[in-house]
């Protein structure tokens, strides 16, 4: 059977894959953001996945615009890196595991999540930059990605409940796979940050590290954070933290912490990160 | 019974200095964020450079919107309904970092920004809410 191993969250900041692709990561302004992410390259090397379902969202790349999808599953063969307005990223193509994308998508609706499916769309820095900082510069992305996208940008968006629900739900969706896989569950963006206005430049470290703080072992009250406090709190931006909850529901009651790590700035916005293994 | 929301909708517009993006702003900025779209192509980069003026005019844009774009005044296209997530490929097309395109909404320069960044960002203590700021 397929079970679920061990969670990711990261920022997913476009800085930070430019900087990996013009090789800048050991710049003065870079190495600090860099150094932070040792551990998991390491780790990962000995925690390798065969399939990671990596909670982003798509930043007006392939959404957004017709159709805005609250919760939707890319099922394509692959992914192309999307060109966001200076070319794409030089990264390899992303391959889909469509048998358990599949299998997942039947079984959250059963789960009253009624899942979009995209057969096409390129994906974008939210995907593309947590597999940079991960797995670094590799001529093949190691494992499979099963991109699931969440509408954090347009009102109304899913709410922290909801997603700590969804988690849940990929949780028992992959635990009935009867194929024998490794799965990893990501959960990037965040943390604090807002890109618009005379409020621009937003940061909220003392929310965001209480936020880490709470989210490995008493994730309880993390749930009920309202959109509206995460606006308030956290920037527009900072709501992207609602697909940290996806991850973390999904790994289970136990988890434990590896690695964390928090950085202020990379740009316009606080770098945060942690490693879970699932004790279940 | 329907469930209720945990807060007022009200609400999303107490934030100073901030305009949450909505389904209504969403369609007020429909031709706008379409035009942002185009240009994640590289031919489509080449043909607004080439010929800001024509190149807008294809859109079902408002002419506030066409002006704001030529002005690149992003302060303003949030205001005509644009979310920086659209926009920021303007400012990709134009060569310039998220930080500076971010930063020039800030009522601060490029560079006043970024050194406030590097000191830990902006604090959120009485810009939570239009009645603490009073």
């Amino acid at each position: 059977m397929a079970r679920i191993t061990a969670g990711i969250a990261t920022s997913h900041v476009p800085a930070i894959g430019a900087a990996i692709d013009l090789g800048k990561t050991q710049d003065p302004y870079w190495k600090p953001v860099f150094d932070g992410y040792e551990f998991v390259k390491e780790w990962v090397k000995d925690n390798m996945p065969d399939v990671v379902i990596l909670a982003y969202n798509d930043h007006a790349s392939a959404l957004m615009l017709d159709i805005v999808p609250t919760f939707a599953i890319g099922f394509a063969e692959e992914f192309l890196s999307a060109d966001e307005g200076w070319g794409r990223r030089p990264v390899p193509v992303v391959k889909n595991h469509l048998d358990l994308a599949a299998h997942i998508a039947e079984q959250l609706v059963i789960d009253e999540f009624d899942i979009t499916l995209i057969n096409e769309m390129d994906v974008d820095h939210g995907l593309t930059v947590p597999l940079s900082l991960v797995f670094g510069q590799p001529e093949e992305w190691p494992c499979k990605v099963i991109p699931l996208a969440v509408n954090v940008t347009q009102f109304p968006t899913p709410s922290g409940e909801r997603c700590w629900k969804l988690g849940e739900a990929i949780r028992n969706a992959v635990k009935t796979f009867p194929e024998d896989l490794d799965v990893q569950v990501w959960g990037t963006g965040g943390m604090s940050h807002q890109l618009q206005g005379t409020r621009a430049g937003l940061i909220n470290a003392e929310f965001d590290q209480r936020f880490i703080d709470l989210l490995a072992h008493e994730p309880e009250e993390l749930k009920y954070i309202t959109r509206l406090e995460y606006l308030r709190e956290t920037g527009t931006e900072g709501i992207e933290l609602i697909m940290w909850l996806i991850m973390r529901a999904a790994l289970g009651y136990g988890v434990e912490e590896k690695h964390r790590f928090y950085r202020v700035p990379a740009s316009n916005t606080a770098v945060g990160h942690v490693v879970y293994e699932a004790r279940s | 019974m329907p469930r209720t929301r945990l807060y007022s909708l009200d609400e999303l517009d107490d934030i100073p200095g901030t305009k949450v993006f909505n389904a209504r702003r969403s369609r007020e900025a429909y031709h706008l964020h379409k035009f942002c779209m185009s240009l994640m192509k590289a031919e489509n980069r080449e043909a607004f450079k080439a010929d800001e003026r024509t190149y807008l005019d294809q859109f079902k844009m408002t002419e506030d919107q066409k002006q704001a774009v030529l002005d690149r005044d992003l302060a303003k296209l949030i205001e005509l309904g644009g979310n920086m997530y659209f926009l920021v490929k303007i400012a990709s097309t134009d060569g310039w970092s998220a930080q500076k395109a971010v930063s020039s909404m800030s009522g601060m320069s490029a560079d006043e920004y970024a050194q406030m960044m590097l000191e830990g960002g902006r604090s959120p203590e009485g810009l939570r809410s239009k009645k603490e700021a009073k």
